[in-house]
């Protein structure tokens, strides 16, 4: 396999974007950021792959227009996931892999307000028995954290520390949209709100885009002094059905992690839109008490729409570049209850060689 | 001054479901007023019935008639219902084990308080007053008051489960089985125009075209955009431009279709505004479908301004203006 | 570093109609699936990966169904892939599929494009009112009707070239047993005396809408080499540009020659109308093969592709037999549209396309676009493995 590294991150998170779902007005200044990272300009990138939601933004063909802020003429090397910016890096990773090219820029882009979410969500649902009742994302949160406190998983105390961490550390990320930690018995004085869930164990609704920017051998070296090599990438799915999957577990996260080399991390961004599913990744992913967890502050602190995912490989990408660690794990999940998951192992060397 | 313009928009459709043999017999069952399962290769019972087996991915075949009784396994509570969910008040959604299944079908729960509804507890079905063959045959579970399980609850007027029926005479009476469902979908979006549409919508409320140019390739683009779609320069100089403009192709519409608002024919054109770089896509009327042509002239008729609104719908079509007709060499590069 | 080689040793696709009232979304993909694991004497337990491609998800009122998929489509605890690039998704959908192998990441990949229209409603789909923004006026094909008239002044075709087109690729999908138009009366006069629509496109030279997928099964050399006749990629090309752009060439767009040109390269093709032998090329309207056939370079700008339809040059038993299958305009599932151009193309190589084989195919493109003409994807497949 080649060596492949993340070499630049740019994002937004806001509670409410008031321009066009197209965001074409928040992806170019994210461009620019990459091109300034990189020294590069967009003639430089060998291919392009973005992440989106036709039903995010309520109109088909929603991403079409998106290729404007790249800039077109001459046309792209383009293409378009229907889900995360993780699985858009992903297929750029690919690309890469095949020798086709040899750089390449992702992104992701939603305006998660422009309906009314939790409900819009219930459209992933299995449509014949599922979205009819419009289970929403809140309330199968809410079950999975239940399952878990029934069977002695967790307890809402071990979810109010996620939480507690996470809002104290967000206080250093500018891009957070929640923030502010207190302590575990003042979160757990707050009231309940969907039963067993308080509003701190859910990610806030949030609007936003990133872009991430990937480059092979020499050409990450160009760029940075020490890229983010990827060491292993995986992801993996489950079934669907909330009835027949054991919510208290995310075998995909497990599979997915099975398949990359988690030894030594150091640092892991675990995208948990809910407290408790931290609490799950934690035990697939098998990481340890000292691997430290999402300094960002992570989805609990802001989860745009498709680019939340992305969002934490970035975050830990930059921590790689700061030399503030030397091997991290970054993690997003995609549909109802971490049904999808994907793991991306990230190195300061290119000694531990890709999977 | 907002920064860009807004409205609300719904985004619904009656969605016309075919459900194929095995979802089509767990509805067929829910409107007979039975709850069937599909037991998978494993032997175990799970409601719904997946369609295929998870192990051996075949079609799933055999159907297990469950009972409407059963336990909860996992509940949340639902403070604030989304539109369409089956309360329009506080509720419970519910994981239910039904007795003789070996998974929980996900459903709302009737309770008005989380204090009235644990994992462990007892419910059953309450069928919904007319049933079509689909999940919302089944209105929701309630609790079992009493002693658990035990079938002598008075069932009463609107929670009543199915009696004993004469399956025989059932059979015969009963119509074909479910093989569609219809599911509405509505979705209530807010939605916004960029800070460049919006003032080119603006500017149609006031009687102008605006249009912007890119800074890098100084092309006019009417309506502006984000950011020009060449090189992903963002666009800023705003120039007004002009409302006559050449015909660069165009079709003739002969057919009637959903929603259209003009008798046909008539003709649908790319116009190119004087000024613009860029055609616009508009009506042509005035003038006989049949004498439009390619690289004819025409001008903006607009609505009275009583009637503006910011949608270029301000402009109510264009017409000929008499002129010459534009050299094809002028245009040919816009099409 | 190159690419893996990789082969095609599965082709399936169900019956396409206009309503598939007897399956559901599950049972349509999974009857093209099974079809395509039989063509390649695999089993579901035996694919590394799964890649789902489908148009926009308003078309069948779910968001991203290959979530709920997922366990019918035998994905779980299997990476699972959705791509959606507008109407070229199947064609990228394949492309990414074979890109999972190329790069040598899995050795037996399953990809399956869909489209189940009649859950709703294509046209509404489509063009869902938004506020400030002008009402469709046109309909489906309005869209490209003024561009389809662009090209016939820039060519300056006869204007019965589309219903050579239309009547060609409707007697194809005779010899076509999955095809949903049946319609052994065609011919050039009847589809003249067709209602015009949109003006210069007639009804008889518009594509159907149907219900229907197509999968592939995408495989390394070593597994490839138990296939008695493997279709090799020879080379797969994506491009976009934007839907309009000042003087964006919207007849012959450059996204579209610059893929062709990568593409032929990608092949060692010099002479694509001498060196394809069959090809599957995306025609949604019957005037769009000369089109293409031009944007391709099978045939000189402004004008080559008329003539070389006109000639019969892409009847089956012409110089460059195009759309045997029947095309997009015999069946139009769009989702699974280009996957479909993808999979003839390789059922052509692999000498497996039944009634409508071309005799002894060797080399086939596969084509599809999307969106205002903006989006290509394209392969080239083949019968021997490539030597690049």
């Amino acid at each position: 396999m080649r060596d492949v590294a993340v070499v630049g991150f740019a994002q937004r998170q806001m509670e409410v974007f008031d321009g066009s779902p197209t965001c074409v007005e928040l992806l170019v200044p994210l461009f620019a950021e990459c091109y300034e990272q990189t020294g590069w300009t967009r003639r430089d990138i060998g291919f392009w792959c973005s992440g989106s939601s036709d039903y995010l933004a309520g109109r088909s063909f929603s991403f079409v227009s998106a290729v404007d802020a790249i800039g077109v003429i001459p046309p792209v090397n383009e293409s378009h996931v229907e889900m995360d910016l993780a699985w858009a890096m992903y297929e750029a990773w690919l690309k890469i892999q095949t020798g086709e090219v040899d750089t390449a820029l992702v992104y992701a882009f939603g305006k998660a307000s422009a309906s009314v979410l939790r409900r819009s969500l219930a459209l992933q649902l299995d449509p014949y028995t599922m979205t009819p009742l419009w289970p929403d994302t809140v309330s199968l949160a809410g079950l999975q954290a239940r399952a878990g406190i029934d069977a002695g998983v967790w307890d809402e105390r071990a979810m109010a520390e996620v939480a507690n961490r996470s809002l104290t550390d967000a206080e250093k990320n500018e891009y957070a949209i929640r923030k502010g930690g207190s302590s575990v018995e003042e979160l757990l004085s707050r009231p309940v709100y969907a039963d067993p869930l308080r509003k701190h164990d859910c990610s806030p609704v949030t609007d936003g885009a990133a872009a991430i920017v990937l480059a092979a051998g020499d050409q990450a070296r160009e760029v940075r002094d020490r890229p983010a090599w990827i060491e292993g990438l995986a992801h993996n799915i489950d079934p669907i059905s909330i009835g027949t999957r054991d919510l208290t577990r995310a075998p995909s996260a497990a599979r997915a992690a099975a398949a990359v080399d988690l030894d030594g991390v150091e640092l892991a961004e675990l995208h948990a839109p809910f407290s408790h599913q931290e609490l799950i990744l934690r035990r697939e992913l098998g990481l340890a008490d000292d691997v430290r967890v999402n300094p960002s502050g992570g989805a609990l602190t802001g989860n745009p729409m498709f680019s939340g995912g992305g969002i934490r490989i970035g975050e830990a990408a930059s921590r790689i570049w700061s030399g503030e660690v030397g091997r991290a794990v970054a993690h997003a999940t995609s549909g109802p209850a971490l049904q999808q998951n994907l793991v991306c192992v990230l190195g300061s060397t290119t000694e531990g060689a890709s999977n | 001054m907002a920064r860009t313009l807004s409205a609300p928009v719904t985004v619904a459709f009656d969605y016309t479901r075919s459900t194929g043999p095995v979802l089509g017999r767990f509805l067929t069952g829910l409107r007979d007023g039975k709850v069937l399962g599909g037991r998978t290769s494993e032997g175990r019972v799970v409601v719904p019935p997946p369609e295929f087996d998870p192990v051996t991915h075949a079609a799933i075949d055999e159907f297990v008639e469950v009972a409407p009784t059963g336990t909860v396994t996992s509940w949340t509570w639902v403070p604030e219902p989304v539109k369409d969910q089956p309360f329009d008040r506080p509720f419970a959604f519910a994981l239910v084990t039904l007795d003789g299944a070996d998974a929980p079908l996900l459903h709302a729960l009737d309770v008005t308080a989380p204090d009235q509804v644990s994992t462990g507890m007892r419910v059953r079905v309450r069928w919904a007053d007319e049933r079509v063959g689909a999940i919302t045959d089944i209105a929701c579970f309630e609790p079992v008051v009493g002693l658990d399980g035990v079938e002598s609850d008075d069932p009463g007027p609107d929670r009543a489960r199915p009696q004993p029926r004469n399956e025989a005479a059932t059979e015969r009476s009963r119509p074909t089985d479910v093989s569609g469902v219809v599911t509405p979908v509505s979705l209530d979006y807010l939605y916004a125009a960029s800070p460049e549409e919006s003032a080119f919508y603006r500017g149609l409320n006031e009687g102008r075209i605006l249009g912007q140019r890119c800074p890098s390739c100084q092309k006019v683009y009417v309506p502006p955009r984000s950011a020009c779609p060449s090189d992903g320069t963002p666009t800023a100089e705003e120039v007004e431009v002009s409302q006559t403009g050449t015909i660069t192709t165009f079709c003739i519409v002969n057919v009637p279709f959903l929603g259209q608002k003009i008798t046909p024919p008539y003709v649908s054109a790319y116009v190119l505004l004087d000024g613009a770089d860029i055609a616009v896509l508009h009506l042509i009327l005035g003038v006989e479908a049949s004498e439009v042509r390619m690289g004819m002239r025409v001008e903006a008729v607009w609505k009275p301004e009583e009637e503006w609104q910011y949608s270029l719908e301000n402009i109510d079509h264009f017409e000929p203006t008499g002129e010459p007709d534009a050299d094809y060499e002028s245009y040919r590069h816009h099409l | 570093m190159a690419k893996q080689p990789a082969a095609v040793v599965g082709v399936g696709q169900t019956h396409h109609r206009a309503k598939r009232e007897d399956v559901s979304m599950a049972g349509l993909c999974r009857e093209a699936i099974d079809r395509a694991l039989l063509d390649a004497n695999l089993t579901l337990d035996e694919i590394d990966a799964i890649v789902v491609g489908k148009a926009p998800d308003l078309f069948e009122g779910v968001m991203m169904p290959e979530l709920f998929l997922a366990d019918a489509l035998g994905a779980a605890g299997k990476p699972l892939l959705r791509v959606h690039t507008a109407g070229s998704v199947g064609g990228s959908t394949a492309i990414v599929a074979s890109s999972l192998v190329q790069a040598g990441v899995h050795k037996r990949v399953l990809t399956v494009a869909f489209e189940k229209q009649s859950e709703s409603n294509a046209m509404w789909a489509l063009s869902v009112p938004l506020p400030f923004n002008m009402p469709v006026h046109a309909g489906a094909g309005g869209y490209f009707a003024p561009h389809v008239r662009s090209y016939i002044r820039r060519s300056e075709a006869p204007t019965h070239v589309g219903a050579i087109v239309a009547a060609k690729d409707r007697q194809n999908a005779l010899k076509n047993p999955y095809a949903h138009l049946k319609n052994p009366d065609t011919t050039v006069e009847s589809v003249l005396a067709s209602q015009m629509l949109w003006d210069p496109i007639r009804y008889d030279e518009t594509c159907p809408s149907s219900d229907g997928a197509c999968a592939l099964v995408i495989v390394d050399e070593d597994t490839a080499a138990a296939s008695p006749n493997p279709a090799w990629i020879h080379g797969t090309v994506m491009r976009s540009e934007a839907t309009t752009a000042a003087e964006r060439d919207q007849v012959n767009p450059q996204a579209s020659r610059d893929a062709a040109a990568v593409l032929w390269k990608q092949a060692g093709i010099t002479n694509p109308i001498e060196e394809i032998d069959a090809a599957e090329i995306y025609v949604p309207f019957s005037w769009f093969e000369p089109m293409w056939l031009e944007s391709l370079g099978f045939a000189e700008a402004n004008g080559g592709g008329w003539r070389l339809t006109e000639s019969g040059a892409t009847a089956m038993d012409g110089r460059l037999p195009v759309n045997c299958s029947g095309g997009v305009l015999s069946s139009n599932p769009i989702g699974a549209s280009g996957m479909l151009r993808f999979g003839e193309a390789a059922l052509q190589v692999r000498g497996a396309a039944g009634e409508h084989q071309v005799d002894g195919a060797r080399r086939a493109l596969g084509h599809a676009y999307g969106g205002g003409s903006q989006f290509f994807a394209m392969w080239v497949v083949g019968s021997e493995k490539p030597s690049n």
